[in-house]
């Protein structure tokens, strides 16, 4: 077989482009949810580190990987409620906001880390989330090594993307969410409270983009390591923008960028530089940027503070 | 309150609640958060040696900061100046080492000029005509070009060609040639210093003292006013991210040529994004930029003696930074406690993806 075919022909390259995509996916979907209803979110990197760390943190103190994710999640949220109240009550600069949080977060894990558990780092016995096998689907060629067997926060991503899809196009409330995004002062008037639903959108998009974080640190490994995180949450903005502020484009962006990543590492085997396969993501958001493959819109109110005039 | 006192009280005000709330976290942490401070403030002053490295730090995030804030003048948002910076230190290592028989007075000028020029082109250039011509938000595309201009970084330095012989990730080292000397009197003062002043004086007079700042700044205030007064807003876009980059390139060469003298793998710098917090901190004034430069340059210069003599971890000071910005951001909070209600006011920069 060619080196070609050894490369494209292995499913090992499908199944790692599915569990490079999930903290990808994750974050994206979070930041769809946010930019939708009007805040721009480029926190997501720290959302995530937050979520990582406090994945690992309750994991190891409680021994159970699930109260983890529940609180990587959470503590994810929470971080992004202070975006949300800067961009909505103070009507802050959503930008350099994001950037702030993101810098608070890089300062704040790296600092508990070191002062918790110190150079030793988290505890080698912390559990992990698990991997599921599906049986019968696991027994098919090809197709059972990739989609049979993930990490269990891999189908739970599948599920939340088809979830989201279904609440923001197909629900009352995702109607509500989209209008505020587009166009608050009309939804005011129709008595949308447009604060309440922008601070929902920002939520749900820190514990969406904690859960990317949880599976970078109990989901993959199962420990936290200072800046683990490495711009993930940049890429997801990426690929939130690449699929167009849409939950399954949004997954199709994560799964190809998802692609770039394992296949660097595969083409690395074969001396291909991986740093040249790493800068695709991002060239290819801004091909869609300048609308060479369909032009990429954001919501027409996406990062202007609604200010209801009495 | 004056324009004028709230440019100043405003950020003060910011890195006082930054500071205060540091100390908290590190109360908290059972660390006393006074003699950390004492630490971090006598590391970063406390003798003419610490204060030359001090200097020495601030030089590049002063340089780049200027050039986000002649952005933000014109209301762009040039988030990706770390890409651009890589993109300067590249060009300025390679000339640096690639030219070996040229005089210094050349080589130097012509290695920080082509740094600046490929700075502008990364900056300016893409990001300022996708603006310009099809909307793309600067924001995205210059952030996506600061990671592409980074694996190229490391593309070049990982068994690329402009990888040194041996198995370490790091260029050559650039000639005596193309060195800028360190200050001999202080030996930990880069002579970039220097430099950087006359940059920091030059930008002051664009912006302040000329038709074309003046024309820069409208297009920043009102771009659609400045359009429909017959200016060119898409050559202004792209000229004010060209000049931003190119100080983002400047920056980066030089660092490559007074300070570090090769193109490490280990670069990591930084000081893209560290240099808005000092523009923004600084409200886009070139003069206040000098200082809020030296003030976050000292945060990092100092936090290694805090974690010596008080064993805080330095990510500490990366938290202070992160609170001070964000109520630079949300500065409305302390119009908001003092007036009891919220008055508009204008935005950093008006920040749409």
């Amino acid at each position: 077989m060619s080196v070609v075919g050894q490369v494209f022909g292995n499913p090992e390259l499908y199944a790692s482009t599915l569990a490079m995509a999930t903290p990808l996916a994750l974050p994206a979907l979070g930041g769809t949810f946010s930019e939708r209803t009007g805040v721009v979110n480029i926190a997501m990197e720290g959302n995530m580190l937050v979520g990582a760390f406090f994945g690992v943190m309750i994991a190891a103190a409680t021994h159970s990987s699930w109260l983890g994710l529940l609180a990587g999640a959470l503590a994810g949220g929470i971080l992004s409620l202070s975006l949300a109240w800067a961009a909505i009550r103070l009507q802050a600069d959503q930008v350099v906001v994001g950037m702030a949080v993101n810098l608070f977060a890089a300062g704040i894990t790296a600092f508990l880390f070191n002062t918790i558990y110190g150079p030793n780092g988290t505890p080698p016995n912390t559990p992990f989330l698990p991997t599921v096998t599906i049986p019968g689907l696991y027994q098919i060629p090809f197709i059972g090594p990739i989609l049979g067997q993930q990490n269990v926060l891999v189908y739970i991503m599948l599920l939340l993307v088809v979830v989201s899809h279904y609440v923001l196009f197909h629900t009352t409330l995702g109607l509500r969410m989209r209008a505020v995004g587009e166009h608050p002062e009309a939804s005011d008037t129709v008595g949308i409270n447009v604060a309440r639903l922008r601070y929902l959108g920002v939520f749900l998009g820190g514990l969406l983009a904690g859960l990317g974080g949880v599976f970078l640190s109990i989901g993959l490994l199962n420990s936290f390591d200072v800046g683990m995180t490495d711009g993930r949450g940049y890429i997801a903005l990426a690929a939130m923008i690449f699929g167009k502020w849409t939950p399954l484009g949004s997954l199709g962006a994560a799964l190809l960028f998802g692609f770039a990543t394992a296949l660097s590492f595969a083409l690395q085997g074969i001396g291909i530089s991986s740093n040249l396969v790493a800068m695709l993501p991002y060239a290819l958001t801004i091909i869609a940027l300048t609308g060479l493959i369909g032009r990429s819109r954001p919501p027409a109110a996406d990062g202007i503070p609604y200010a209801p005039t009495k | 309150m004056t324009q004028r006192l709230r440019g100043v009280l405003m950020p003060l005000y910011a890195v006082v609640t930054g500071l205060i709330l540091g100390a908290v976290i590190m109360a908290v942490a059972r660390y006393n958060p006074w003699s950390a401070y004492v630490a971090l403030f006598s590391g970063a002053f406390g003798n003419l040696s610490a204060i030359g490295t001090t200097i020495t730090y601030a030089v590049p995030l002063v340089l780049t900061g200027l050039g986000i804030a002649l952005a933000f003048r014109a209301g762009l948002f040039n988030i990706g100046a770390e890409g651009q910076y890589w993109m300067g230190a590249i060009v300025a290592v390679w000339i640096g080492y690639h030219f070996a028989a040229w005089p210094w007075y050349i080589h130097i000028p012509v290695a920080a000029l082509a740094a600046m020029l490929a700075g502008a082109l990364w900056g300016g250039v893409i990001p300022g005509l996708t603006k310009a011509f099809v909307g793309a938000h600067e924001v995205i595309t210059t952030m996506m070009l600061s990671y592409i201009a980074i694996f190229f970084g490391h593309y070049l330095l990982e068994q690329g060609p402009m990888m040194a012989p041996g198995f370490i990730p790091q260029s050559p080292a650039v000639t005596a040639s193309a060195t800028i000397p360190y200050a001999p009197w202080l030996p930990t003062l880069t002579g970039g210093f220097w430099i950087t002043l006359v940059v920091i004086a030059l930008t002051h007079i664009l912006l302040f003292h000329t038709t074309l700042g003046y024309k820069l700044r409208a297009v920043g205030a009102n771009a659609a006013a400045a359009r429909y007064g017959g200016m060119n807003v898409a050559w202004f876009t792209v000229l004010s991210l060209g000049l931003s980059g190119a100080l983002a390139g400047l920056a980066g060469a030089l660092q490559m040529l007074g300070v570090e003298g090769q193109l490490s793998d280990t670069f990591s710098s930084g000081y893209g994004y560290t240099a808005i917090v000092v523009a923004l901190l600084a409200r886009n004034n070139p003069i206040g930029i000098l200082f809020s430069g030296i003030f976050f340059a000292a945060l990092s210069a100092g936090s290694q003696s805090m974690q010596i003599d008080s064993g805080v971890s330095p990510y500490m000071t990366d938290v202070i930074t992160g609170i001070i910005v964000f109520f630079v951001a949300a500065d409305r909070l302390y119009t908001y406690v003092r007036v009891r209600r919220a008055r508009p006011t204008g935005a950093v920069g008006e920040v749409r993806a």
